[in-house]
């Protein structure tokens, strides 16, 4: 992991001193309110609907033991006992008082956690796939340069005032777990015909109210040119992108509006600028931050250890877990665990202190103490030698996090929605609850398979509803809450975005749906088909014709 | 009265700004002083203000280019970036285009919306003054401007970013 020096712990001090002493300006009426928001924006400090919101940066999910026992400890003393991860890789919680936020931030620091820029309008925190260093097939380990763009982008001067907010993903691994294509910037890691290892740039990809699939922008960037090319396409953004209506403001809408290849031009203009630079990477660099990512002690391991065998075979129970939570390891004799703590009436995400700490726990006892939070609001622990899957299983079992519903139907990406947020136009928690209701057998889930479903609560799409398989979206229709179902997105490597099947449904018609939509899959699936390969060969005419069919 | 920072000191203004202005007529009437005049006068006008005996800087707004200043740009002795609201961070890009693409020298002074909490992000970017606005207190923008004691970034007072030194 990351560690900081002391350029690293002087700088964060300095914003909390700075942050302090603009929190008592803004609290003795000096500063006014529309002057402290973005301060307090940048800082990750909202003001919702029942009270304060604070969102505390995961740089590319990464949480080290140390750190998660901090997040109970602020969960604990700051909050009502639990936090909440989020779609991108961060933890929120709900009711920190604004007064308190200095002292809390100080806390953090002794960790090396911060809040900053998890809000506003600048660049965010950088995300990756959670399977990072770990995974099989995987070209190479991206944290490092996410690290690297970490540092960049915090506090960078030029773009701490862009049109609109502007979020980062890098992924190196063949799966993408990370939605890359759906963020303003992703970044894939690829090797050229020579063999060398670069990046594939895309850039104007985002959900919201107008979603959209980032488009290329270089195909093969060098290493040493990461944030030289990175520079550029900001600079056009700030500079070219809308500030006269904040729905037009993201950077998809210029690429849009201008045209894929007139913004290549411009970037690629403010890219011969900055190409000879001090901005141009340099090896060691590259070398130093790498240095924090390298595999931690391995031990000598066999893979598919007699014992596992054996207790797979002995536990049904055991072996349903592991068939869907457990993933391959690129080091024999250790695995990937998922550790997924979605259930029934708990809205995806929330976690207790109780569990912090208990993942802490877990994660020195099994996995190099270390952990991740994964888009899907999960946490992974990375490095399991095989042999110990069982008991850690047991332990999950006792900590009420033993779900086995990984990538399954009721694995729901959710957002906090009406009960909790000043945007939503509906709710969207109960919506979850009502779904896993319906489908609560984990049997009747795996027969069904790889199913994704995201629920927002208004056109914002923080419930990522564009790109699930199954998407449902809360409107509003004259002061009533009703839901529109799409089917078909996906946020892999071959993204694509949900189409509508017609008009919305009422709050208690949605079960019923979501399980017509389903039989219509299972009535017409071929061989290994998943419900994407389904749809993408049948369209949505068949799924349309069910759900709207009259009753008999 | 509006107060300057410039050069890391609380100091004297010598310039008028002219906010808008189809014609010369104004710097005209008012021989040997020092004026900032909109960047269409300056082109629309270059031979008055050849003739004029006192000095002339022009001011952009934030949605102008720098690319439109064209020829005469390093000639001139100040040049000034609008905040039209502080949230508006396009003058940021463009101080540092001027200062790293173009290698501009001379003054470049913030304008507008100028405020305590944005002072330090400005001056990294390359601005030399600050224009701030009426009801800012000078001495705690002055003390602003040392917020930070280090970053990430390169910036025209120091070409290396934080990697390549540390």
């Amino acid at each position: 992991m990351y560690q900081y020096d002391n350029y690293d712990h002087q700088m964060l001090r300095d914003r909390i001193a700075q942050y302090r002493d603009q929190t008592q300006r803004y609290l003795d009426g000096k500063l006014s309110e529309a002057e402290f928001l973005p301060l307090r924006l940048q800082n990750g400090l909202y003001i919702q609907r029942l009270a304060p919101m604070l969102r505390i940066a995961v740089p590319y999910g990464m949480l080290s033991s140390r750190q998660l026992r901090k997040l109970a400890y602020i969960a604990n003393h700051y909050d009502k006992g639990y936090g909440h991860f989020t779609t991108r890789q961060n933890i929120q919680f709900n009711w920190p008082a604004l007064e308190d936020l200095p002292d809390l931030l100080t806390e953090l620091a002794e960790v090396e956690m911060h809040a900053i820029q998890t809000s506003g309008n600048c660049i965010r925190n950088t995300t990756t796939d959670q399977f990072a260093g770990v995974a099989v097939d995987e070209l190479e380990d991206s944290r490092g340069y996410c690290e690297i763009i970490r540092q960049w982008s915090t506090f960078h001067p030029e773009f701490a005032y862009l049109p609109r907010k502007f979020k980062i993903a890098v992924c190196g691994t063949k799966v993408d777990q990370a939605a890359t294509q759906l963020h303003d910037i992703g970044i894939y890691l690829v090797s050229n015909t020579a063999g060398e290892t670069g990046f594939r740039i895309l850039a104007g990809g985002g959900l919201g109210r107008t979603p959209i699939i980032g488009k290329e922008i270089f195909d093969f960037v060098e290493k040493k040119h990461l944030l030289t090319a990175l520079e550029a396409i900001l600079r056009v953004y700030n500079r070219e992108g809308r500030r006269d209506n904040k729905y037009k403001a993201r950077i998809k809408i210029l690429v849009k509006e201008t045209g894929v290849d007139a913004f290549k031009q411009k970037v690629n203009h403010e890219w011969e600028d900055l190409k000879a630079s001090g901005l141009q990477l340099t090896d060691e660099e590259i070398t130093r931050c790498q240095s924090f990512f390298t595999d931690p002690d391995y031990q000598t391991l066999d893979n598919e250890p007699d014992t596992l065998k054996q207790q797979l075979s002995e536990n049904l129970m055991f072996a349903s877990w592991h068939e869907q939570n457990v993933n391959p390891h690129k080091i024999d004799g250790y695995a990937i665990v998922t550790v997924c703590f979605k259930s029934t009436g708990v809205a995806p995400g929330d976690v207790t202190d109780i569990q912090l700490n208990a993942l802490a726990d877990l994660s020195d006892k099994y996995s190099f103490g270390e952990a991740r939070v994964t888009h899907d609001q999960n946490v992974v622990l990375a490095d399991v030698p095989q042999e110990d899957l069982f008991s850690l299983w047991q332990e999950l079992q006792s900590a009420a996090m033993s779900s086995q519903n990984l990538g399954l139907l009721t694995d729901l990406i959710c957002c906090p929605g009406g009960d909790f947020c000043a945007l939503a136009n509906a709710k969207s928690i109960p919506i979850a609850e009502s779904i896993q209701r319906k489908f609560s057998s984990v049997e009747a889930q795996k027969e069904i398979g790889k199913l994704s479903l995201n629920i927002s609560g208004c056109m914002n799409a923080c419930g990522h509803h564009h790109v699930g398989n199954i998407g449902i979206l809360g409107v509003d229709k004259k002061g009533d809450e009703f839901y529109q179902v799409s089917l078909g997105g996906s946020s892999s490597k071959e993204a694509s975005l949900g189409k509508i099947i017609g008009p919305a449904f009422a709050e208690e018609e949605i079960p019923a749906v979501i399980e017509t939509i389903v039989d219509v899959y299972k009535n017409n699936r071929q061989e290994n088909e998943l419900f994407i390969d389904t749809f993408q060969r049948m369209g949505i005419a068949p799924f349309k014709e069910k759900v709207y069919a009259k009753a008999d | 009265m509006q107060k300057l920072i410039k050069d890391g000191t609380i100091a004297n203004d010598s310039w008028t700004i002219i906010k808008t202005a189809t014609g010369p007529e104004i710097f005209q009437a008012a021989p040997g002083k020092a004026f900032i005049v909109p960047l269409q006068l300056w082109k629309d006008f270059r031979e008055e203000i050849e003739e004029y005996n006192g000095s002339i800087a022009v001011w952009l707004d934030s949605n102008e280019s720098i690319n439109k200043i064209g020829a005469g740009l390093q000639s001139l002795p100040l040049i000034a970036l609008n905040f039209p609201a502080f949230s508006d961070g396009r003058s940021y890009s463009n101080a540092r285009e001027l200062r790293l693409a173009h290698n501009y020298k001379g003054e470049i002074r913030a304008i507008g919306d100028v405020l305590r909490d944005q002072v330090f992000f400005m001056s990294r970017c390359g601005f030399s003054s600050f224009q701030l606005r009426e009801d800012q207190d000078a001495d705690a923008c002055l003390m602003a401007l040392n917020d930070f004691s280090d970053a990430y970034q390169l910036s025209a007072a120091e070409p290396l970013p934080l990697f390549r030194r540390r």
